[in-house]
């Protein structure tokens, strides 16, 4: 495959993030942020998950079809996620009337 | 009986059982599914045959309610698993996608033999389960049933499923790359054929769902073999989270059995009403619609299971929605019918039947979708009507056109058409007597899954095993013409339909590599001129 | 509609003709491509759909827990205490390190760089994944050792017991999984080493390596997330 080749350089940097964000993440731990503490761990990882498929996987300078098929893996997992929990979190809702 | 030396053909190059159990040629894959899912079919047919058997009499007086759970439960695993999923897909698309595209072989050969070994060991463990008593838990294995009080073969039929779906997975994978990247020149997407955008929007499935119910599958062999609480409440479990995982998968499944179907009725009502498809785009789209819009339904199966309502409302509303792409369909087939010069070959009355049938039972489904509607019909032979309805009167309806279509193709032999119109009146007769009497014993109260039932659902219950008799003789009588059609019906010739299509431009049986130098392709493969003279290049 | 002229010309007189005597390609160019470009492009899409399936695979066991979670959050917090959140974090630095040797041994088949090069990134890639495996025994036996594996032989000293085996069971069945593709992925990569040795990638050819990296990257991935889910729940309700 034609690749782009990336400097190495570049692996090395996207490399330092990464622990850096695992070093962050391990930080944010252990300080209550109340709510946030989730919001910000998932944040975290996301943006690490993203440095890998970009970079490391060579999405960034992929086709627009790479992209299609990696984005929709996590958007259907979003579905899964998304329609259960809605049974879940509105068990309570409806009691038999429409209040 | 022809002597002529036959024309080196993907048939006769190279014999000998080696040769076929390792090919790398799609086209004898896809003859190897053809064999196994056969296979299958008739060992489904025959759990078939004993629920109905038993239930010519309400009391449970043929076989214990046991084993009448067991029969009918083996039923759904293989006629779901092992007969309906990887069927149009994994013999007529195997066969015919790369024809289409204007490839030599799917993207990734090996891959593809792989699958189909995959299927058969998926299939033993399945057939050992079966043999050593059996799993009484319904095809729908739901917790904690499966994972807690039943005592049969639950794992090793779990096990048969987890393995069987990488068969599917795989070959989805193969028909999304292949239509993605090995397309001959000229053949953009929307000059393919339909079937070709059907089976993509199915590999779409394949890929997206079959991955869920493999977890699902391995966390119920799990919980069963070490205990471990997760979906059975006596150990801390969530039961309802079972079916969440399980339908999330298998509604969608539905789809990946009616949508290949779908694309070979398109092909059929084309080359048999001599006319383009009416709205290709339209129809192409619909099926990219089915494949998402079907991914968001599946909790129209826990209405009443515990569900809150609200997420009940949200599915239903949705449920309503996912039909609207069918009926797109619907319309737009008859539309090319309308007008056409239309044959009454067996091919096109299997299409003609699929789309009277699937019609009742999509409609009937919309009936289901509604909440309340279902309170009352859940769980009763309206349900089991309704997914027969698409299944056998939908999906093996297009898999039977779809055989006699393509058959001399893939043979280079023309079956009896005589006998072929014989069956399939035979089969859309004794279809229709075996099923509809369910919709109305469904209604009436009649629930699934018993081995006994009130006496005053007897006629519609020995109605339905009166049909099912004539259908499965019906079924044995394509099985009887086709074999024989292999070594005593005339050559087809390259065309014999006078069809449009990439596939109708090659010999029939085709060469081992399908087309001496890749096709360019100008225009759409489906122009049906009706002021032409067609089978003429 | 009724145009005079046929869906596609009459296929021009032997462009490809089959079988070996047409012009020399590339030893590893399968024939049923046409080019390299095209076998390279349709085996990375492969593996990429193929990863697609991965998601969904590991993306019910984050359902399960997802709600399990929900559920009991407080029961899921106290039972993640008990996870060694060195061994954790060391295993998640191991894994980042490792798929930067397996990026740059992409880039070393990439840019043709000598075959000791390509295999030293290899190698080492491999060594970190036994390294984490070996980590993976060692809490592994913990649990054993501190009766926290679920079934019949667990004992839970602490508060909600029963959330917290139910998270020692997806604790288990996810990195249980998760290593499982792990040792896969040594056994691919040391296929991937052995056909190195062999001169056989060059930037003309490295398909392999590249979606061997792939795999590997997506098992990092899940591993990016299994780590804060597992063991970093409202740690800071306790001194660690």
């Amino acid at each position: 495959m034609s690749g782009h080749v990336a400097p190495k350089s570049m692996y090395y940097a996207v490399f330092a993030a990464l622990i850096l964000g695992t070093a962050l993440t391990v930080a944010a731990a252990f300080i209550d942020m109340g709510a946030l503490n989730n919001v910000v761990m998932l944040a975290i990882a996301v943006t690490k998950a993203a440095l890998v498929v970009l970079f490391f996987m060579h999405v960034r300078w992929g086709t627009r079809l790479t992209w299609v098929v990696a984005a929709s893996g996590f958007f259907w997992l979003l579905i899964l996620f998304g329609l259960t929990m809605q049974d879940y979190l509105t068990r309570g809702w409806v009691d038999g009337t429409w209040r | 009986m022809e002597t002529t030396a036959a024309p080196l053909n993907y048939l006769n190059n190279g014999h000998g059982l080696a040769s076929w159990l390792l090919t790398r040629d799609h086209k004898r894959i896809a003859l190897l599914y053809l064999w196994s899912i056969t296979v299958f079919f008739f060992l489904g047919g025959f759990f078939a045959l004993m629920i109905r058997l038993e239930l010519l009499t309400p009391a449970a007086d043929m076989v214990q309610p046991e084993t009448y759970n067991k029969l009918f439960t083996m039923h759904g695993v293989v006629m779901v698993f092992f007969f309906l999923i990887p069927s149009i897909p994994a013999v007529l698309g195997n066969f015919l996608l790369p024809i289409m595209i204007g490839a030599k072989d799917l993207a990734f050969p090996r891959i593809n033999l792989l699958s189909w070994y995959i299927y058969i060991l998926g299939g033993m463990f399945t057939l050992v389960a079966a043999i050593t008593g059996g799993v009484d838990t319904g095809w729908t294995f739901y917790a904690p049933y499966s994972t807690s009080a039943s005592n049969s073969h639950v794992i090793t039929a779990g096990v048969g499923i987890f393995i069987t779906g990488f068969s599917s997975i795989l070959t989805g994978l193969n028909f999304i790359v292949t239509t993605h990247r090995m397309r001959a020149p000229g053949m953009t997407w929307f000059r393919l054929p339909l079937f070709v955008w059907a089976h993509y929007a199915t590999s779409l499935i394949m890929i997206l769902g079959t991955p869920v119910i493999a977890i699902t599958v391995l966390l119920v062999a799990v919980e069963r073999g070490l205990h471990l609480g997760i979906f059975d409440p006596a150990l801390g479990g969530d039961p309802v989270l079972f079916q969440h995982l399980f339908w999330f998968y298998s509604h969608p499944a539905v789809y990946i059995m009616i949508l290949p179907a779908m694309g070979v009725v398109a092909e059929l009502v084309q080359a048999f009403s001599r006319k383009n498809i009416f709205g290709y785009t339209f129809v192409a789209f619909s099926s990219l619609a089915i494949a998402i819009i079907g991914f968001l339904v599946w909790g129209h199966h826990l209405f009443v299971a515990g569900q809150s309502t609200y997420a009940g409302l949200v599915f239903s509303i949705i449920s309503f929605f996912v039909a609207i792409p069918s009926a797109v369909k619907v319309f737009n087939w008859t539309a090319t019918i309308y007008k056409g010069s239309v044959s009454w070959d067996s091919p096109m009355l299997y299409a003609f039947g699929f789309i009277g049938l699937f019609s009742i039972g999509g409609l009937t489904g919309l009936f289901l979708a509604t909440l309340g509607m279902d309170i009352h019909m859940h769980d009763t032979y309206f349900i089991i009507a309704h997914f027969h309805y698409v299944m056998v009167g939908g999906a093996i309806f297009g898999y039977l056109g779809g055989m006699h279509y393509w058959w001399p193709k893939i043979t280079g032999r023309m079956y009896p058409e005589g006998w072929a119109r014989f069956a399939a009146l035979n089969i859309f007769v004794g279809f229709n007597l075996t099923f509809f009497p369910q919709f109305i014993v469904g209604y009436l109260g009649m629930p699934r899954r018993y081995a006994m039932y009130a006496p005053e659902f007897q006629i519609y219950n020995v109605l339905s095993t009166a049909g099912a008799t004539i259908l499965g003789i019906g079924y044995l009588i394509p099985m009887d013409y086709f074999t024989w059609s292999l070594k005593y019906a005339p050559l087809a010739g390259d065309n014999p339909w006078g069809a449009r299509g990439l596939e109708w431009e090659i010999p029939s049986p085709p060469p081992t590599e399908n087309f001496t130098a890749t096709p360019i392709v100008t225009e759409g493969t489906h122009q049906y001129a009706p002021s032409r003279e067609v089978g003429i290049v | 509609m009724s145009e005079a002229h046929p869906g596609y010309q009459p296929p021009p007189v032997a462009i490809h003709p089959p079988g070996h005597g047409h012009t020399p390609h590339h030893p590893y160019l399968q024939h049923h491509f046409d080019n390299m470009e095209q076998q390279a492009e349709a085996s990375t899409l492969g593996m990429w759909t193929f990863l697609v399936t991965e998601i969904m695979f590991f993306g019910g066991l984050f359902m399960a827990y997802l709600v399990y979670r929900w559920q009991s959050p407080l029961g899921f917090q106290e039972a993640s205490h008990h996870l060694n959140i060195y061994w954790g974090a060391a295993n998640t630095a191991i894994l980042i390190i490792s798929s930067l040797t397996m990026a740059l041994a992409v880039r070393a088949a990439q840019t043709s760089q000598p075959v000791r090069t390509q295999i030293g990134w290899l190698v080492s890639t491999m060594v970190l994944g036994a390294a984490f495996l070996g980590i993976k025994a060692i809490e592994y036996s913990d649990k054993f050792r501190d009766h926290i594996v679920p079934g019949p032989y667990f004992q839970w000293e602490g508060l909600y017991p029963k959330p917290a085996e139910q998270f020692y069971s997806l604790y288990f069945a996810m990195t249980g999984l998760h290593a499982l593709h792990m040792v896969i992925g040594l056994g691919i990569m040391a296929v991937i080493t052995w056909m190195a040795s062999r001169k056989t990638f060059d930037s003309e050819y490295y398909t392999p390596v590249e979606v061997a990296g792939l795999y590997w990257h997506f098992v990092d991935i899940v591993w990016i997330f299994l780590f804060p889910l597992l063991y970093l729940i409202g740690r800071h309700y306790h001194a660690a």
